[in-house]
């Protein structure tokens, strides 16, 4: 084997993943196996990557002209198939009690991971379209996967026409920059891109439509209308892979075709961002505030945390990009544990999931490990320290502060300041005692369960430990530099 | 490694008294109880030991070369940029360590027996709360000082949200905890906003990325730029010393928290806002802060007259006595921007006696909440005909608050009014207003609750009310005697924070002598 099948090895196995998974069904369904193997396939493939961890050149290989493996692909990949395996292990626990077929929605989460893999690689417009698609149109599928439940039709038909709209214009804005600058390679199009201005009306128009595009993918306000519906209607462990796996992709297709590197980027665009970046984390805190779904509130944390993340768009430089890294990390693991623990509460299956806060009212004295979890979780994701939470604010607020970027910087503090409250309503609710308990609520067992908790501690105890002990994320970040 | 011991033992010890939860209801507080005593006698010891007659704070250090501290620690944190576990201890610091370990022993004894549930939880909050407070006056490293600034929100977060009070008719603990959350966490990425700034700073003049304290001192840097991040570290510190009108939360989490919480706010929390200012507000941005300087004096005159006029008319004993630690912050502020020799040996004397008389109050309070199930003033009185011990002790430590001459308020009080005399007369007068408030206040108090007919709630409560027990006349009889101790002969602490204070006092000077010169000098090697 030469260097770039080895460099493409993890998304090799988890296609042939997915391929031994829709066999497996062919020949007999059987959740426990499918789900095994899933795991195995994706934990198969994050080991592939192992010994680049421990490489420290961060060689950038290309692979044909359609992919390329460097430091923020790996990097990436690494962090997009460690939150799939803690997704999969939410799973079992969550459809056991399911009555329709279980097994395909491993397959949806492999073929979305596999999807998710070419974007954090893509380098050619081809494979920015196949890896986008290869990632939303599974989770249609996923969304929608219950169908007996009255909104998962809805929340998958939304999310389809939006999701193919966001895709469309984002072709269509590659398009129109295509017919100025003659080249769909990534880093031609990055170029075309930081250079848009008043002068060239072609490649501005594109660049802007790619930007929209993205801004539906990661929900920046004002393209963020789907996300609490979508959320809200996607089964539980479904909607922890939307918030964490698919957001990660475009984001990483966001850092190649948007960010100018240690160049200089273009004003027009970068102003357009800070805009995005400053309404998505206002707009979506205010938002958050009054909302007593949990699932619509994290919905909105989600957009008011990539306004955070936008923050790191709008800036210049490798050290822009590691803070986006740091972040990450921080964000993923918080949203993977939250939900992991939404999943715990609610499952097995219901007509509707456990997400009223009112459900989770005085949790912390009937559940206290889970609650526990969860409150270390939302006050990671609330930035405060001794979390790993905190650490990316603290990064992404170090850049903005550099680059002398006030108003971001100012967003930045005033968005985290209303997130604390929202994020301590639920702490409250948590914390408050409460004489009725919810029927659903206290069943403990199940090998699924088991798993899931396992995962769900060691996630705290990551997220813990990168909050008092945060070299090993700065280190890791490292890189995360442009070629 | 002594160092690292004064903030590990509080924090090994929250988690072996949770854990202690497991054996009996009992172990928790014994096991923090024993763990705060530990860490007292550590902190007895180096007091007794070492040597205070230096200190590595402030401007004579920075242009003398290597600064020096009693005890230092150093150790790798996160290299990658440039922050590292950097603690050290002088005079200001020991004193004010003591005083934290202090009245943490007396937080654990004076929960004894109102916590009802998870003792354990309660406890390891409580301490990990006094670890984060120990390691703020142990911090050198900026980006550390946030860190443990930011340690002690969250578990002062679970106290008041989880063992406060629901008073009838008033605001609940969710409410008051979550205001205390928001007024500190904003503040603090202000904080954080101003740290990085100032890390950058001097990163572009030096091309060093670093948050220590050594280093950063006497980062040169233009007007603008310190008037701006002086204001961040200034509002941080306001609102937790709290500074009028910046003082929302502290009536509310005094209303809402367990007793043993007031104890720990009043007593220790405030003070870490007047140890931030003496250690990094003012010594990293002597010229702005030389500018501030008036406008922070007024505004702790209007905190003294403000804190003792709302204290007057309350109702809630404890509210009263909440915002009669606005009053008393009002004048550390004062003394703090007076910076002057006595003003400032003042601060530290008037810290120290208000932790003490603050906490004594609070822990009366909540004796009489226990005795009478009320706080309120309107339902006590005649309490002094039916209570043999309680009674005498809340006027001794009234007559405390008020600064009566021979206790340590007095003694702190003067010395801020004399010391600001010298540099801003005026207001030194405006503040000696408060003097007379405080009387008005205090007497009001023992008034309402001690003398007139028996009526409202305490006459209902007729036969059950029993007098101070053992412990708590222990207690408040150690508080006693260390008020009166201080009142008569404050020299000890005046010794050990001489050479702080004496460092800090340079500053002033320092800066308007450079005002002069454009751009300042003295860049840390």
């Amino acid at each position: 084997m030469n260097a770039q099948t080895w460099a493409l090895l993890p998304l090799l196995i988890t296609t042939a993943t997915v391929v031994a998974g829709m066999i497996g069904i062919a020949v007999r369904r059987a959740h426990r196996f499918t789900a095994m193997l899933t795991t195995a396939g994706i934990g198969l493939a994050l080991a592939s990557l192992a010994p680049e961890w421990f490489a420290d050149d961060s060689a950038s290989i290309a692979v044909t002209g359609l992919l390329v493996v460097d430091g923020i692909a790996r990097f990436a990949m690494t962090l997009i198939l460690i939150t799939t395996l803690g997704v999969l292990t939410l799973c079992p626990a969550y459809f056991s009690g399911y009555r329709d077929n279980r097994e395909e929605l491993y397959l949806l989460i492999g073929v979305g991971t596999v999807g998710a893999l070419t974007l954090a690689t893509a380098n050619h417009a081809a494979t920015l379209l196949l890896g986008l698609e290869l990632l939303s149109l599974p989770m249609v599928g996923a969304v929608a996967y219950t169908v007996d439940r009255p909104r998962s039709i809805e929340g998958g038909v939304k999310y389809l026409v939006l999701s193919a709209a966001a895709s469309a214009t984002l072709l269509f804005g590659v398009a129109l920059i295509y017919a100025e600058s003659g080249s769909l390679d990534m880093e031609a199009l990055a170029t075309a891109i930081a250079g848009a201005g008043l002068g060239s009306p072609l490649v501005t128009v594109g660049a802007l439509m790619v930007l929209a595009g993205i801004a539906f993918k990661l929900s920046f306000v004002p393209f963020h209308q789907w996300t609490p519906d979508v959320y809200e209607a996607a089964p539980l462990p479904v909607t922890a892979y939307l918030a964490t796996v698919v957001k990660l992709g475009a984001f990483v297709a966001a850092l190649r075709l948007l960010h100018a590197g240690v160049g200089s980027a273009s004003p027009l665009i970068v102003s357009a961002i800070v805009v995005l970046a400053l309404a998505s984390m206002l707009l979506g805190s205010l938002l958050a505030l009054k909302q007593t779904n949990l699932k619509r509130l994290l919905a909105y944390s989600s957009i008011a945390n990539f306004g955070f993340l936008a923050v790191v768009l709008a800036l210049p430089g490798h050290s822009a990009v590691r803070a986006a890294g740091v972040y990450l990390v921080g964000y993923m693991i918080a949203s993977l544990g939250i939900f992991g623990v939404m999943t715990l509460v609610s499952s097995p299956m219901g007509q509707r999931d456990h997400e009223d806060l009112d459900q989770y009212r005085g949790l912390f004295w009937r559940a206290p490990f889970r609650a526990t979890v969860l409150i270390t979780m939302l006050l990671s994701l609330a930035g405060i320290p001794l979390t790993a939470g905190f650490i990316g604010k603290l990064a992404v607020l170090a850049v903005g502060v550099k680059a002398g970027q006030w108003w971001l910087v100012g967003g930045v503090v005033l968005a985290s300041a209303i997130g604390v409250f929202y994020y301590l309503r639920v702490v409250n609710a948590l914390l408050t005692a409460s004489e009725t308990v919810p029927e659903r609520d206290a069943i403990v067992g199940g090998w699924g369960r088991r798993v899931s908790g396992a995962m769900l501690l060691l996630a705290m105890i990551a997220t813990l430990w990168l909050g008092v002990f945060p070299e090993s994320l700065f280190t890791m970040g490292r890189q995360l530099v442009f070629p | 490694m002594t160092l690292v011991w004064l903030i590990l033992i509080p924090l090994i010890g929250g988690l072996l008294s949770w854990q202690s939860g497991r054996i009996s209801n009992a172990a928790p507080r014994r096991v923090a109880l024993v763990s705060m005593l530990i860490a007292l006698g550590l902190s007895l010891w180096l007091w007794v030991t070492q040597d205070y007659s230096f200190t590595g704070a402030g401007f004579s250090a920075a242009s003398t070369g290597v600064p020096q501290w009693t005890i230092e620690f150093r150790a790798n944190w996160i290299p990658a940029i440039g922050a590292s576990f950097h603690l050290g201890l002088d005079g200001l610091s020991l004193l004010m360590i003591v005083l934290a370990n202090l009245l943490g022993v007396l937080a654990v004894a004076s929960s004894w027996r109102d916590i009802d549930r998870d003792q354990g939880f309660f406890h390891l909050n409580l301490l990990w709360n006094l670890a984060g407070v120990i390691g703020v006056f142990l911090a050198l490293d900026l980006l550390l000082f946030f860190f443990f600034w930011e340690m002690m929100l969250v578990p002062m977060y679970f106290l008041i949200a989880l063992w406060g009070y629901n008073p009838p008719g008033g605001r609940t603990r969710l409410y008051a905890a979550v205001k205390f959350v928001i007024y500190t966490q904003a503040s603090g990425l202000l904080l954080l906003v101003a740290i990085l700034g100032l890390a950058y700073v001097h990163y572009d003049a030096t091309g060093l990325l670093t948050f220590d304290y050594h280093d950063l001192l006497g980062t040169p840097m233009g007007a603008s730029v310190e008037w701006l991040l002086m204001l961040g570290f200034f509002i941080a510190f306001a609102v937790k010393m709290p500074i009028v009108p910046l003082h929302g939360w502290l009536p509310d989490a005094h209303t809402n928290a367990p007793v043993s919480g007031s104890v720990d706010l009043a007593g220790i929390l405030l003070k870490t806002a007047a140890y931030g200012l003496l250690r990094f507000g003012i010594p990293l941005f002597p010229h702005a802060s030389l500018e501030i300087a008036p406008l922070a004096m007024w505004l702790g005159v209007v905190g003294v007259v403000y804190g003792a006029v709302v204290a007057f008319s309350q109702h809630d004993i404890k509210r009263l006595v909440a915002y009669t630690s606005i009053s008393h912050m009002g004048f550390v502020v004062i003394g703090v921007y007076a910076a002057t020799d006595q003003a400032l040996i003042g601060v530290v004397v008037q810290m120290i006696a208000h932790g003490l008389s603050a906490g004594a109050l609070f822990i009366l309070c909540g004796e009489i909440q226990e005795r009478l199930g009320t706080r309120d003033l309107r339902q006590m009185g005649g309490l002094w005909s039916r209570l043999p011990n309680l009674p005498p002790l809340l006027l001794f430590f009234a007559l405390a608050t008020l600064g009566l001459p021979g206790l340590g308020n007095f003694v702190g009080e003067f010395l801020i009014l004399s010391g600001t005399f010298l540099v801003a007369p005026w207001v030194a007068v405006a503040a000696s207003v408060g003097l007379i408030l405080a009387v008005a206040y205090s007497l009001i108090m023992v008034q309402r609750a001690l003398h007139g007919p028996v009526h409202g709630v305490a006459a209902a409560a007729q036969i059950t009310l029993t007098d101070l027990s053992r412990r708590e006349l222990t207690m408040l009889l150690t508080l006693l005697a260390l008020l009166i101790g201080l009142g008569l002969y404050p020299q000890p602490v005046i010794d050990a924070a001489r050479a702080p204070v004496h460092a800090f006092e340079m500053i002033y000077p320092d800066a308007a002598r450079a005002e002069s010169v454009p751009a300042p000098t003295g860049v840390a090697p």
